[in-house]
């Protein structure tokens, strides 16, 4: 270990601020595009079911007027 | 080299493959950077010259190379989608880019934290930060050109075009501080003959960097898999895998 207590290891020799805000934006960077990435996912599997349900009503009603037209 | 690719320019199969590889890349790529972030601030030994401060380049100096391999990758997977009509290609290339324009800006800010207290300044229109600052430009230049084109082919072919220009920003970055007077110290890894570093200092900086390499490739994953499913929204495969993973959401 090459801080004697938990105090010098926040304190980084007085640069505190300079190495934890370094740290932390890279952290949230990377925290923020996999979350975003993550939730694209799940928001694109969703829409595709959507789009699914969206299609079977299309035809559903294409067919309607099918056989409204032939009767 | 070709024959073994194909099947991966379809699509089906670069997302199950993805999916495959997925949980692993984030295990390990989380475990790995955790592990080298709190070797390099707790207990690599202090700088004799910049003390505890030197410790900011166990972020800066992944994020910074990640930013050029990034670039490259994206550039050539352009590349290949120009020449050889890969669609899977232009994809890879749309996964990448955002991981890019993140990480450059990542190595911006890291290394502004580290001009103040060593430069006084935490930002110089100098040689190597402002060409740094173009590859920000070109990795969001990319992304937009390809969000400006409705025709998703055509979106892929010019925001291609884009990426495989733009490399000749990066011979600049990487020459820039032998090339100019900059604030900038020149390379301490990558030189020939031996890195200017003890071993104490430079494992976890190799470990990090392989910790950053694992998980932009988990996001990567992702991303492509995103990329993916946004395209062929409409096929049989991806219906059956959105109905699939719903009733298995429901089952938890």
């Amino acid at each position: 270990m090459a801080f004697e207590d938990l105090n010098s290891f926040f304190d980084m020799g007085g640069y505190g601020l300079y190495v934890w805000l370094s740290f932390g934006a890279s952290a949230l960077s990377l925290l923020i595009l996999w979350l975003d990435s993550f939730f694209s996912k799940r928001t694109l599997l969703t829409q595709v079911l959507k789009e699914q349900a969206r299609q079977t009503r299309i035809k559903a009603a294409a067919e309607k007027n099918n056989n409204g037209e032939t009767t | 080299m070709w024959k073994w690719l194909h099947p991966y320019a379809k699509t089906e199969r670069t997302y199950h493959l993805c999916q495959k590889l997925l949980p692993w890349f984030s295990l390990l790529g989380l475990a790995v950077i955790l592990f080298a972030s709190f070797w390099g601030l707790a207990f690599a030994p202090a700088d004799y010259q910049q003390s505890d401060a030197y410790r900011i380049i166990y972020v800066h100096v992944p994020s910074a190379v990640l930013s050029k391999s990034l670039y490259i990758t994206m550039a050539v997977s352009a590349f290949i989608g120009l020449v050889w009509q890969v669609k899977t290609s232009f994809m890879a290339m749309m996964a990448l880019a955002p991981i890019g324009a993140m990480v450059t800006f990542v190595s911006l800010i890291t290394g502004a934290a580290w001009g103040k207290p060593m430069w006084g300044t935490w930002w110089e229109w100098d040689a190597r930060l402002t060409s740094q600052l173009i590859l920000l430009f070109l990795f969001l230049g990319v992304i937009s050109l390809y969000k400006a084109f409705e025709d998703k082919q055509q979106a892929g072919k010019a925001a291609g075009v884009m990426a495989v220009v733009g490399i000749i920003n990066l011979p600049i970055i990487h020459y820039s501080v032998e090339w100019w007077n900059t604030l900038h110290q020149g390379a301490t890894i990558l030189k020939l003959g031996k890195p200017s570093m003890p071993a104490e200092m430079l494992w976890p900086l190799l470990l990090s960097i392989l910790g950053w390499v694992i998980v932009c490739g988990a996001i990567f994953l992702l991303r492509m898999q995103n990329e993916i499913l946004q395209r062929e929204i409409r096929r049989p495969w991806v219906v059956a895998l959105a109905n699939k993973s719903s009733t298995l959401n429901e089952g938890k």
